[in-house]
């Protein structure tokens, strides 16, 4: 176990070095910072003077060590853009968009995954059929506009809930979240549920597939000629062999939802970190690119380690090596 | 004395594109306390979903549609299903196949035992873990308690087999209905299980339904031997009738391709054509294409005759030799 976790954890640094001369190689290449942040008027003097301090004269490779060294002392650099460190610029986001997230996957999952167990249960129900038809919906409508319905619907017409924005922020334990507070989670309630719809039909077809797959199985028909009622064989036999490719799933959706939230937090006007991304990218702010990037690097490998160390809790056939 | 199992006429269809299709056709048989009846055929001939039917495990598109199931008297077909859901497990348990397949996976062999033992009686979970112990215990397994903490994939195939087996043995059953459950093994495992079974069946008095292909397998086991073909049992008689002196050809068929009945280098007599495909039976004997003494005549439906308990089902029934 803990020659797995050492080896996983080395294999994530290799990953993550790799990733970040990518990045910074990607980044570099497409276009000059300069061009966009100075006035198209200014004298080539300042220009110069500019170039010089953000270290754009040196070559590529040199960049690239200065910016790795900055990093092993902390310091991802300065946004071009704002003016402030990326650390700060990007823990100033970050939580708006944790919270989001976390409270769009609990919907998808709460919903999601008893949804999907009934449908697989009884195929041929007309509930069955129709929570699949939803979870095409779930899929295929784009975020954007039904977000937009949401707003015009709850915010405009009917004025239960805020059109957009993050609400206030209380004190939860250590933490500073707008989900300690009433008028936090009105504001918090709409954004999720856009976010979760894609979630949500993914989970439900998943969790149908599988418990699909399940009730034709041999352990089921054997549990069938015990005695067993079907409660038990659903929730003791079948749900812990489903749950193997559904945590999978889950755990890279968490993943690319914290890192890809951006059609929603635009549509909501949602002050987290996909619409910094965007915003960096239109302005090529390099800095924040690259740190964003390879903190969504980490992000997954970490991720990742949880989904495999879960799945090594639900299936016994699965042994951590150490190791590759 | 009502016999443990009794089948009265059992009838089992499929609905499928082209209409009904009748797995099991008409078929009556019946096991006393302690004793083993073997059902032998090949692939498709029905002698699973015979199994399935007895405890009421047929979905759609499948149904049983008449006859009687008879445990200790008690038609299981007049049951509700939360009455007949009872009864598994209980009053009759089944053993399947593959052991590889019939153990779910992520759970450990006790946890899945405990649940079958808690689902018939009330008892803590220690209790029930003791009950597993001792079933394990009863069917020759080495360091039973250690193995109730084992994952099945810790176990080999013989050890898996013998689990489903103790499993189906916790409540001491008045039936087991055992579907090809050592085909999977090898066959010295094979005959350490059945030497097990057979003593067990003796001890606890629990009627044994032997489901199998295999004739050499129950003429060594078997008290009784149904064989069926085409949903239908074609003869019935003790082992040793239905061994020595087989009247049907089929049978006679069957048993000359074992090939421990032959002299070595001679060719293996083999029953030419393949079991034939529910939708699209023959008229009269099912078996009339593939069968050496088919007639004209054998386009009707063949007559049962019977003679010292052994029936059979057939225009041409083959003489004692």
């Amino acid at each position: 176990m803990f020659g797995y976790l050492v080896g996983r954890l080395s294999q994530a640094v290799v990953v993550v070095f790799v990733m970040s001369v990518i990045v910074f190689v990607g980044v570099y290449a497409i276009g000059n910072p300069i061009d966009v942040m100075i006035d198209p008027g200014a004298t080539a003097e300042i220009r110069e003077n500019l170039i010089r301090q953000y270290g754009l004269d040196q070559p590529l490779w040199r960049q690239y060590f200065t910016f790795v060294g900055n990093v092993f002392q902390g310091d991802l650099g300065r946004s071009m853009v704002y003016n402030i460190s990326v650390t700060s610029l990007v823990f100033s986001r970050l939580p708006a968009t944790l919270e989001l997230v976390l409270v769009s996957v609990t919907i998808a999952a709460v919903i999601g995954i008893p949804a999907g167990l009934y449908a697989g249960y009884r195929p041929n129900s007309i509930a069955a059929k129709l929570i699949m038809a939803l979870s095409v919906l779930g899929f295929s409508v784009p975020t954007f506009w039904i977000g937009m319905l949401l707003i015009m619907a709850f915010a405009v017409e009917l004025g239960w809930l805020p059109s957009g924005g993050r609400g206030e922020v209380g004190n939860f334990l250590w933490f500073q979240t707008s989900l300690a507070t009433t008028n936090g989670w009105s504001h918090v309630i709409l954004p999720a549920i856009n976010l979760s719809l894609f979630k949500l039909g993914l989970l439900i077809r998943l969790t149908r597939a599988g418990m699909v797959e399940a009730m034709g199985a041999e352990y089921v028909r054997f549990a069938r000629a015990q005695g067993l009622p079907d409660r038990q064989i659903v929730f003791s036999h079948i749900l812990r062999n489903i749950s193997i490719p559904v945590v999978t799933v889950f755990g890279l959706e968490l993943g690319s939802t914290l890192a890809f939230a951006v059609v929603t937090e635009t549509v909501f006007n949602w002050p987290g970190i996909g619409k910094l991304i965007i915003d960096s990218i239109l302005q090529l702010d390099r800095p924040v690119m690259v740190s964003y990037l390879v903190m969504v690097v980490i992000l997954f490998v970490i991720i990742n380690l949880t989904v495999d160390l879960i799945y090594a809790r639900l299936d016994p056939r699965v042994r951590l090596k150490g190791g590759s | 004395m009502t016999a443990a199992l009794e089948l009265k006429g059992l009838t089992t269809r499929f609905q499928t594109r082209t209409g009904h299709v009748t797995a099991v056709n008409d078929v009556s048989f019946a096991v006393q306390k302690g004793r083993i009846l073997g059902l032998v055929g090949e692939s498709g001939s029905g002698k699973s979903v015979t199994g399935f039917s007895i405890l009421g495990l047929i979905a759609p598109p499948g149904e049983v549609c008449a006859g009687e199931v008879l445990v200790d008297g008690v038609d299981l077909r007049q049951l509700r299903e939360e009455e007949m859901r009872k009864m598994r497990g209980r009053k009759v348990a089944m053993v399947f196949q593959d052991p590889m397949m019939t153990l779910n996976p992520v759970l450990r062999v006790g946890d899945q035992m405990a649940m079958a033992v808690r689902v018939h009686r009330a008892m803590s979970k220690p209790a029930a873990f003791e009950e597993a112990r001792k079933a394990l215990d009863a069917v020759g397994i080495p360091a039973a308690a250690e193995r109730l903490r084992a994952y099945p994939h810790q176990l080999s195939g013989g050890m898996r087999q013998r689990v489903a087996i103790a499993m189906a043995l916790l409540h001491s059953p008045s039936v087991i209905i055992a579907d090809e459950a050592t085909t999977a093994l090898d066959v010295s495992i094979q005959g350490q299980i059945l030497a097990e079974v057979r003593k067990l069946c003796d001890q606890t008095g629990t009627a044994i339904v032997w489901i199998t292909h295999d004739l050499a397998v129950v003429s060594s086991l078997a008290d009784d031997i149904c064989v069926m073909y085409a949903g239908r049992i074609v003869e019935r008689g003790t082992a040793q009738q239905v061994i020595d002196y087989p009247r049907h050809p089929y049978t006679r068929g069957l048993l000359d391709s074992i090939p421990a009945r032959h002299a070595p280098g001679t060719p293996l007599p083999q029953i030419p054509g393949s079991t034939p495909q529910l939708s699209r039976l023959p008229t009269g004997c099912p078996f009339r294409p593939r069968c050496p003494k088919a007639s004209d005549i054998c386009a009707t439906p063949p007559p049962t005759h019977a003679i010292d308990g052994q029936t059979v089902l057939c225009h041409h029934p083959l003489e004692r030799s």
